[in-house]
């Protein structure tokens, strides 16, 4: 597949499971993602998104079923990898490095040409240029974040697996961040958002998603028109499997 | 384009380094360690009973284990605070050249306790300072190389668990037994002033311990960070 095949898919996952021992955290997953299409999965905790986006990162083997990134299985080799980035709830960030050397080292490893600069870009990127020097212990939770987000972008990826990555954000880091999720989507990256914040992520989605138990219980294969009817349909779908 | 093996194992070592210089916790934590303890052999010797040159070599095993494991333990500390170990995995990079960066720093830091705790024994035991001491040096890096390549192995498997402090040594330390056996009785000898060719048979063990596990735990390292 080549990158002007706009038809073809970026995202392909037919069939998904994956289990812990006797535990299912997912099961028959499939859905199909092209250039510039933002899925928003949403789903309590425990519902299999996190381990969802962890296959998908080739951090987790499936138990069965298959995930393909332009085309090349997954957990693929260092080129499909180099594609992909992943924002954590976690900050996947040394404590004991600043800003500027952590985002600099995550460009080292993805191969980004004068990975100093590329580092200082991604943090005015995301609005932290002047914490670049600070060590990351000692930011907020929410500019910790942007950090994190920054690292997760540096490199340029084609597929963003975001989780939870308005985690501790204040509604400026929240904007800037939104900010620069449509810019990439614009751009024809190819976004998966798991967030339990439904406005944000049904504002930037071209497809939305519930998890309930490891299933796909609902999908919609265009863009919310109406969030507050979605909002109150997944409230019910969640409270009736909690019941 | 992603770096190439070599390169990304050199990635990983300096950001390894570079936390430790920033903190440098470990470091200090296994040098007073080794200090320490030549200072309590020092008063724990009964001169009349052994000789320096019988002690010597024993201090300095001791220390060269329990002060390496304290490097050990944080070698993949470090990746699990802030689970900072998915951002390495998820990377471009081969797995197997992670292995090769952490273990390099860990070589580093290893050597950098022996790099001074070995003159210290020397000097406060009065062991004669002659080619020995260059000798003993010399085993020392052979013995490290071992030492960190089944270090840092489990050092990744044991990060995963609750009970890392404590599984850490529980699965090292028979590991270890040949390198301290063989570096410990080479040493002895040497500083004892008996001919090289009596050390070369555990010479040989070493160079043999290390290129077994160096391939053995670089190839075996992907699958000790499978869930």
């Amino acid at each position: 597949m080549t990158r002007s095949d706009a038809s073809a898919p970026e995202v392909e996952v037919s069939a998904l499971a994956r289990h812990f021992g006797r535990r299912r955290a997912l099961a028959g997953v499939s859905f199909t993602l092209r250039a510039g299409d933002a899925l928003a999965l949403f789903g309590p905790n425990g519902a299999g998104k996190t381990t969802l986006l962890r296959l998908l990162a080739g951090l987790l083997k499936p138990t069965s079923g298959t995930a393909r990134i332009e085309g090349e299985l997954l957990p693929g080799t260092a080129t499909t990898r180099s594609r992909v980035g992943l924002i954590s709830h976690h900050s996947l960030l040394y404590g004991a490095l600043t800003a500027a050397e952590n985002v600099a080292f995550s460009a080292r490893l993805y191969g980004v040409a004068d990975p100093e600069q590329a580092a200082l870009r991604a943090l005015d990127r995301l609005g932290v240029a002047d914490r670049a020097a600070t060590p990351v212990r000692l930011l907020s939770r929410g500019l910790l974040q942007r950090v994190s987000a920054a690292r997760a972008l540096v490199h340029g990826p084609r597929v963003l697996l975001a989780d939870e990555p308005y985690t501790g954000l204040d509604a400026a880091g929240a904007a800037a961040l939104t900010s620069v999720l449509q810019e990439l989507l614009a751009g024809g990256t190819t976004l998966i958002l798991v967030t339990h914040q439904l406005d944000e992520g049904l504002a930037l989605a071209t497809q939305a998603a519930i998890l309930l138990r490891g299933q796909v219980v609902r999908h919609d294969h265009t863009a919310i028109a109406d969030p507050a009817a979605y909002t109150a349909a997944y409230r019910a779908l969640v409270r009736a499997d909690a019941a | 384009m992603p770096p190439d093996f070599f390169a990304a194992a050199l990635i990983v070592a300096r950001k390894d380094l570079a936390i430790e210089f920033r903190t440098r916790s470990a470091y200090f934590s296994a040098l007073v360690f080794a200090l320490l303890a030549i200072v309590v052999f020092y008063f724990a010797w009964d001169r009349t009973a052994v000789g320096s040159g019988d002690l010597a070599p024993g201090v300095i095993w001791v220390i060269f284990v329990f002060g390496g494991l304290l490097g050990l333990h944080r070698s993949f500390g470090v990746e699990m605070h802030d689970r900072a170990l998915d951002a390495l995995l998820a990377a471009p990079v081969p797995r197997e050249s992670l292995f090769v960066g952490k273990a390099l720093a860990n070589l580093v830091f290893v050597l950098g306790v022996q790099v001074i705790a070995i003159p210290a024994v020397f000097v406060l035991y009065k062991v004669p300072l002659g080619i020995e001491i260059l000798y003993v040096i010399g085993l020392a890096v052979l013995a490290a190389i071992g030492f960190v390549a089944v270090g840092t192995l489990f050092s990744s498997m044991a990060s995963n668990t609750r009970l890392a402090e404590l599984l850490l040594p529980l699965l090292t330390l028979p590991f270890f037994i040949p390198v301290v056996v063989a570096a410990a009785s080479s040493s002895q000898r040497v500083i004892a002033g008996r001919p090289l060719a009596e050390s070369m048979a555990w010479l040989q063990l070493l160079v043999a311990f290390d290129i077994v596990f160096v391939y053995a735990c670089t190839f075996a390292f992907p699958y000790t960070l499978e869930e």
